[in-house]
């Protein structure tokens, strides 16, 4: 698949960020119906239709090149938003063959991967990098291989390593997160890491996700659909930097909503990794602006249903509470009441 | 899992070890490399036999870095109830079996200051491919082998080669044994230590451990459960609304699949807790026999592991 990029768009200062009529179309929107509560959503990491975002294994969009060239900025400016334990290099060796192998297979035309036994030779024609390696000698790599590799594809990758009944949060590449920091989270167990969420410890969902992940299997990778909102098209929504970014929620209106508010939905996938028997967590952000969402009238009426009746714990954790009556209002206008049809689909 | 995600592999060539021991070395059917794996890691081998479908679990004892072929050791079981025996008598060079994907169960802890592998007989099988994943040195380990007399040293002439005087044997017939007490005393903090082999050993490793104070997080195991023979019952599988017949040396799971149900599993030996199944009603006892749920879960008796447990029932209905 040939994707027609868009280089110069923006997720900071003039925040130039927009999607196209064809992006919005296939925005993996959250909602099944018309209200929302936690529950373990995980599926079959299948291939979805022709076009969708998951027709391949990492979906690479019109946003690729701007949100790499935002990941550069982001690793420049703070180091340690990419972290790993000594014990994960195997497991950057599996993330980096996973994510290379991945892209070259389902985007030949963008991204070649040629491998003479351990050596490999990598091309990223968007992003016009050549490199050759030897597979398992990190000084041939220009950075870390986890690093490397998440530096040319989008979204965030935490790698946890399995021992002892759990999940153990022991490397990642995190820049594009929704208020969460992996500086703080890194050496963290599977509940440890999860403490803040409200409701689901309760409802038992972590203790099944947990079990359930334990027993991933290698070549069958699952996924998920999470979801919160942000306040212009920020991919770095971290903690360490909410002075830049958390007075934003003071800024919105009924009038400016559809414009300022942005659907914030994380695409996660989970797969088992071959050498080290460990666990990448793909964190996938597509953000879409309420005005956005409002072209498609059966989303408009389901995203004012879902607020609407939002359950208040989720309306806090979300950090939506200063804003979230504002998108409603400015929603309200689009919801004539009438039924929408099944399924996340825009028709 | 099902049968839909198997690999297609030919058996390369076939080599009698030991009295009991066969090992077979298994190659892609269409000549790509197999997925990469961590040591310790088992396949389950599918095997269509005259009578019914086997699928037996077997560590892989290759290197994970040579992923043009896999290599497990089959021991020949006494009590089998057939797939050992197929192994031995059914399978040649070309055969062509299906496997499922690896799937780890008996990893290295990778934050470990030590690993002590302490093997009995053919659970020497997963340190080999682990002893690959320990050659640069990076983290001290010592390996105890226990075997009944020389000629039941299975890959012994391998080892020596790759890990010289590094290999500590145990000969029964010279009367040597494991000085556990000694061992498990004295290791810095941070060891680890695995066993693999008999039930009797890894109770013994397990029972030591605890008694010089190991935490739990630091004592593995990994022992296969062959289904055990036993009384046939009948079982009602309540959402298929079907009633099935477990004869005396069919498993409760294989006689589930072969009325066309499908159960979940990965390990098929009572280890990793995939198949675990409610019970519903019970006139009767459950006959557990997996390593998974714990004594007070055995005696709740509302769920059962049908790969290896069954029952000694009037009537037994399954939440299947």
């Amino acid at each position: 698949m040939n994707v027609a990029f868009k280089p110069d768009e923006t997720f900071r200062n003039d925040f130039t960020y927009r999607n196209s009529p064809e992006a919005i179309r296939r925005f993996p929107l959250p909602f099944h119906e018309d209200e929302y509560m936690y529950s373990v959503n995980i599926e079959p990491h299948l291939p979805g239709p022709k076009g969708s975002v998951t027709e391949f294994a990492f979906d690479v969009d019109e946003h690729y090149v701007a949100e790499c060239r935002e990941r550069a900025i982001v690793l420049a400016a703070e180091p340690l938003r990419f972290q790993a334990l000594p014990h994960m290099m195997s497991a950057q060796w599996d993330s980096l063959e996973l994510l290379l192998d991945s892209l070259a297979r389902d985007y030949p035309a963008h991204f070649s991967l040629t491998k003479q036994g351990n050596r490999w030779q990598w091309i990223n024609r968007p992003l016009g990098l050549t490199h050759s390696f030897i597979f398992g000698d990190v000084d041939t790599l220009p950075h870390q291989p986890l690093d490397y590799a998440a530096r040319q594809a989008q979204g965030d990758f935490v790698v946890m390593d399995q021992r002892e009944g759990d999940l153990w949060t022991e490397a990642g590449v995190v820049t594009t997160q929704a208020d969460w920091s992996l500086d703080f989270d890194m050496g963290m167990t599977f509940k440890e890491w999860h403490g803040p969420v409200p409701l689901a410890h309760e409802l038992g969902v972590f203790d099944r996700a947990l079990k359930f992940l334990l027993n991933l299997r290698l070549g069958q990778p699952v996924r998920r659909l999470n979801w919160t909102m942000t306040v212009h098209p920020r991919l770095d929504t971290s903690p360490e930097n909410y002075p830049h970014w958390g007075s934003d929620r003071a800024t919105v209106t009924a009038r400016n909503a559809g414009e300022l508010v942005h659907l914030r939905v994380e695409l996660q996938g989970l797969w088992r990794l071959p050498r080290s028997n460990a666990i990448i967590f793909g964190i996938r952000c597509y953000l879409i602006s309420v005005q956005e969402l409002a072209t498609i009238p059966k989303w408009a009426r389901r995203v004012h249903r879902v607020l609407k009746n939002l359950h208040p714990a989720l309306v806090d954790y979300k950090g939506l509470t200063r804003y979230r009556d504002a998108v409603v209002e400015w929603l309200a206008p689009f919801d004539d009441g009438a039924p929408t049809t099944p399924g996340n689909g825009p028709e | 899992m099902n049968d839909a995600q198997t690999l297609a592999v030919e058996v390369a060539a076939i080599d009698q070890v030991t009295p009991l021991i066969k090992h077979f070395k298994l190659a892609s059917a269409d000549g790509a490399p197999l997925p990469a794996f961590s040591g310790g890691s088992h396949i389950i081998v599918v095997m269509q036999g005259a009578a019914r479908m086997h699928r037996n679990p077997y560590s892989l004892l290759s290197s994970p870095r040579e992923l043009d072929h896999y290599e497990i050791g089959v021991r020949r079981m006494e009590e089998s109830r057939g797939g050992s025996h197929f192994m031995h008598d059914q399978v040649r060079v070309g055969s062509r079996l299906e496997i499922a994907h690896p799937v780890n169960l008996f990893a290295l802890d990778k934050i470990a200051r030590k690993h002590v592998l302490i093997a009995g007989g053919i659970g020497i099988t997963p340190f080999l491919a682990q002893l690959e994943d320990l050659h640069d040195g990076a983290v001290p380990y010592e390996l105890h082998y226990s075997v009944r007399s020389p000629e039941h040293a299975a890959f012994l002439t391998r080892l020596r080669e790759r890990e010289g005087e590094k290999v500590r044997m145990y000969y029964d017939s010279e009367s040597q044994a494991v000085d556990f007490d000694g061992l498990l005393a004295n290791q810095p903090l941070g060891t680890h230590v695995y066993v693999c082999g008999p039930a009797g050993l890894i109770n013994t490793v397990i029972a030591t451990a605890k008694s010089c104070g190991w935490p739990d997080s630091h004592v593995h195991w990994e022992q296969f459960s062959a289904p055990p023979v036993g009384d046939a019952f009948d079982v009602f599988l309540s959402r298929s609304r079907l009633t099935v017949h477990v004869p005396h040396d069919q498993s409760l799971m294989e006689s589930i699949e072969a009325a066309g149900v499908e159960v979940p599993y990965l390990c098929r030996g009572g280890v990793c807790g995939y198949c675990q199944t409610r019970v519903l009603e019970l006139d009767g006892e459950l006959l557990h026999n997996d390593h998974f749920l714990s004594d007070a879960e055995k005696a709740k008796g509302n769920s059962i592991m049908p790969c290896v447990s069954r029952a000694r029932c009037k009537s037994l209905v399954l939440d299947l």
